[in-house]
């Protein structure tokens, strides 16, 4: 049996992807998707050390973040629709009103 | 009731707290009844109902609350004067050496070395000025209701009066320097309002900020007298100072260079005070205020006040003779410098102004030669006459409908006869003649300036010269006012007529006054046993006694013996007067023609003495000008370029500072989360490697 760091590496690689999507990417569909990565990085990695330790508080977590990303995922969407049908666009470079 | 009046000086506080009731009312309901005249004249026109009731050609009744001021603030100051008396008439049936006696009413200031209490001392020095302050201050605000009764601001006027009656009442009674400061400051505010009570007319409160400023400039002496006072003796109550000179003397702390420093300093204070050289020009602008305040403030009390403080030091001016020459000289040319320009004067409250500060500096030459005691009998007397003219002038400029220019008055002898008479003895008071109080006073400073040992026959010449000129200006307004011919508008001749009661019954107290004031000081030569010298010496011998321990010469002996010199000066300087009065009689009644020609004949120097030799306008281009340029240069080149650069440069840094770092706000989400990234990382970072 091995140790968790296989499954933390896995964990932060993803973390990593769901980041950079995050962080460079223009469509705001994408972000979202690149946001659920990372939180889906998160859990790999709680379920991981949860089940090392023997704690089910790991896996209990999980649950919850996921609880979350579904609800992020249909409020993010539904804003995502309000601001195509007022803009027509869901490129976020685009979207910068709020600023200097 | 035996018991209270037995032990009155238990009641002293009284004396402060009558007329400060007389504020608070007078306050309340100048705020209440008179709003309508402190709003903007153009604000809901209900103007028309206030005061102006009498333009409306009607005659109103007169509004109760009118009433009630008129019944209050004199009745307080009344209720003053009584206690003031039984207090003053208690002192006399105690042992003079324990003639002092100070009531504490409540701690004040208490920090480090520093205490001081408010608390009031009745002495034979205070207890003179109580008495004048009270007694003619009655008399005045009696006056001031029949001369106010047209005026709109009834109470006001009469708050500010009491307000001042009360600060001159701490001034006097108060038992520590910081006290009479608080008065002195108190009086000085009071004077300012009351010069410029009718504020709408520029020239009155132009005046009023004068007086202020002036006075302002004494005051920063008075001051510093006072934090070397309090540096070097430790303590600010007249007593513990007192007290203190012998063994500080001894331990060479007190020394006659500071003796010098602090008397020359309070000096400054009495100076712009009291009206003398070089701070005397804001007395004669004064006379813009309603007459019985120039009555009241500017002749009879708060004028007084430096000789008061003068005397009340006066162990501390003994022991520096510099500064008894420098007070002497002082007085003695303020005496003749401000008579001569009271001959020329056309105003006839200019010539009264003038005149008063010809005879405070008769005080101070009293003071500055030593004899204290002759000052203050001098400023008991001046109070009694001076206020009586200035009533009087205040009688005749109402009878006159407000004009106050002598050369358009003349023969109102017959419509005004009291007051003519009043005026009259007055005049006859102040120019000297035997029998009458100036007589008494004048001459034992006139004989003190020769024969005491700071004085010398030069100064008693020059107080002669002056004596003479007093009489001869005093006896040309007289001439000019109710003999001869009148020179009265057809308009206002009409409706001459002599004042009420309510105004000439205080003229007639005064003129008795007038005459028996002197009294109490009739010189021994005289057969006398001048009761007012003996009253203060409890006071005065003090001052002598250091003196006599600082130089270790002769002592007094001169003063008491009978010197046939005193009935010669005294015979000249009865001369001198009567050689004056014979001139304005000459100049004005015999040859009226006379005086217009004299001033054709010397263009130049009646240009120079109507134009009050031009001090003013010297001291404007010397001083006042200068002080502008210099906060012009200041205001233009330190404050705006300096001071204001400063200001508007960190200003400028921080706005173009924020001009460039704002771009970071771009909008764009994706910058924002990678900054939260990077700086989640950071932080990471540090948690790890730390």
């Amino acid at each position: 049996m091995m140790g968790p760091s296989a499954y933390l590496i896995l964990s932060g690689i993803l973390f990593a992807i769901g980041a950079i999507g995050v962080v460079a990417r223009k469509n705001a569909l994408i972000i979202l998707m690149s946001v659920e990565l990372m939180l889906n990085g998160v859990n790999v990695a709680f379920v991981a050390v949860g089940s090392y330790m023997g704690d089910p508080t790991g896996g209990i977590f999980a649950f919850m973040v996921m609880t979350v990303a579904a609800a992020e995922a249909a409020v993010g969407l539904s804003i995502l629709i309000a601001i195509y049908r007022l803009k027509e666009t869901i490129d976020i470079t685009e979207l910068s009103v709020l600023k200097w | 009731m035996v018991s209270a009046l037995s032990n009155i000086h238990e009641y002293l506080w009284l004396i402060l707290a009558f007329p400060l009731a007389g504020v608070v009312l007078n306050g309340i309901i100048a705020l209440v009844a008179e709003r309508p005249l402190l709003l903007p004249a153009d604000g809901h026109g209900h103007d028309d109902h206030g005061g102006h009731g009498d333009a409306h050609g009607g005659h109103h009744e007169t509004p109760a609350y009118r009433k009630l001021v008129a019944f209050i603030a004199p009745g307080m100051i009344f209720a003053a004067f009584v206690v003031a008396v039984l207090s003053v008439l208690q002192l006399t049936r105690m042992p003079a050496e324990a003639r002092t006696v100070v009531q504490t009413l409540f701690p004040w200031i208490q920090a480090g070395g520093l205490s001081v209490s408010v608390a009031l001392q009745l002495d034979p020095l205070s207890s003179v000025m109580i008495l004048v302050v009270t007694g003619v201050g009655f008399l005045i605000h009696v006056y001031s209701v029949g001369y106010m009764s047209h005026e709109p601001a009834f109470a006001r006027f009469f708050f500010y009066l009491n307000l001042f009656m009360f600060s001159m009442l701490t001034l006097v009674l108060g038992s520590s320097y910081l006290l009479m400061f608080v008065g002195w400051e108190g009086v000085g505010l009071c004077s300012y309002l009351l010069i410029g009570f009718w504020y709408e007319k520029d020239s009155a409160s132009t005046a009023g900020k004068k007086a202020f400023v002036v006075n302002r400039v004494g005051d920063f002496g008075f001051l510093l007298a006072m934090f070397l006072v309090f540096w070097n003796f430790g303590t600010l109550n007249y007593t513990d100072v007192m007290a203190k000179i012998p063994s500080l003397q001894h331990s060479g702390i007190l020394t006659t260079g500071l003796a010098t420093a602090i008397t020359l300093l309070m000096f400054v204070g009495a100076t712009g005070k009291s009206a003398q050289i070089p701070l005397y020009v804001w007395l004669p602008d004064a006379m813009e205020g309603p007459t019985p305040v120039s009555a009241l403030i500017h002749a009879a009390t708060m004028v007084t006040a430096g000789v008061y403080m003068v005397a009340r030091s006066n162990a501390l001016f003994m022991l520096a003779p510099f500064t008894m020459g420098t007070v002497a000289v002082i007085g003695a040319a303020t005496a003749i410098f401000a008579a001569s320009m009271g001959i020329c004067q056309k105003d006839i409250k200019r010539v009264l102004a003038y005149s008063t500060v010809s005879q405070l500096g008769y005080m101070f030459l009293a003071c500055g030669v030593g004899a204290f005691g002759a000052g203050i009998f001098h400023l008991m007397t001046h109070a009694f006459f001076k206020a009586l003219l200035f009533l009087g002038s205040g009688s005749v400029i109402h009878a006159m409908s407000g004009e106050q220019d002598m050369m358009k008055m003349g023969s109102l002898r017959k419509h005004t006869p009291i007051t003519f008479w009043t005026m009259f003895i007055g005049t006859l008071a102040i120019a000297g003649i035997p029998g009458l109080a100036g007589f008494f006073s004048k001459d034992e400073i006139l004989w003190r300036a020769f024969s005491s040992d700071h004085g010398s026959p030069f100064l008693w010449a020059v107080a002669a010269v002056a004596a003479g000129t007093t009489a001869f200006y005093m006896f040309r307004l007289i001439f000019l006012t109710f003999f001869g011919a009148s020179r009265m508008d057809k308009e206002v001749e009409k409706h001459v007529h002599e004042s009420p009661f309510s105004m000439t019954i205080p003229l007639m107290v005064l003129a008795a006054l007038s005459i028996c004031g002197g009294w109490l000081g009739i010189p021994a030569a005289l057969g006398g046993s001048n009761y007012f010298e003996k009253w203060l010496e409890p006071i005065f011998e003090g001052g002598h006694k250091a003196a006599e321990a600082a130089t270790e010469a002769i002592g007094h002996g001169a003063m008491a013996h009978h010197d046939p010199m005193e009935f010669i000066l005294m015979g000249a300087s009865v001369a001198v007067a009567l050689f004056g009065i014979a001139i304005a009689y000459y100049l004005y009644m015999v040859r009226p023609e006379k005086p217009a020609k004299i001033a054709e004949g010397n263009p130049n120097l009646y240009r120079l003495v109507y134009n009050k030799y031009f001090v003013d306008e010297l001291y404007e281009w010397l001083i006042i000008r200068r002080i502008v340029d210099w906060s012009i240069w200041l205001w233009q080149m330190f404050d705006v370029q300096f001071i204001d650069a400063i200001v508007n440069g960190v200003a400028k840094t921080v706005r173009s500072a924020g001009d460039e770092t704002r771009k970071i706000q771009t909008g764009v989400v994706g910058n924002y989360a990678f900054s939260i990234l990077l700086g989640a990382v950071f932080i990471v970072g540090y948690l790890i490697w730390r």
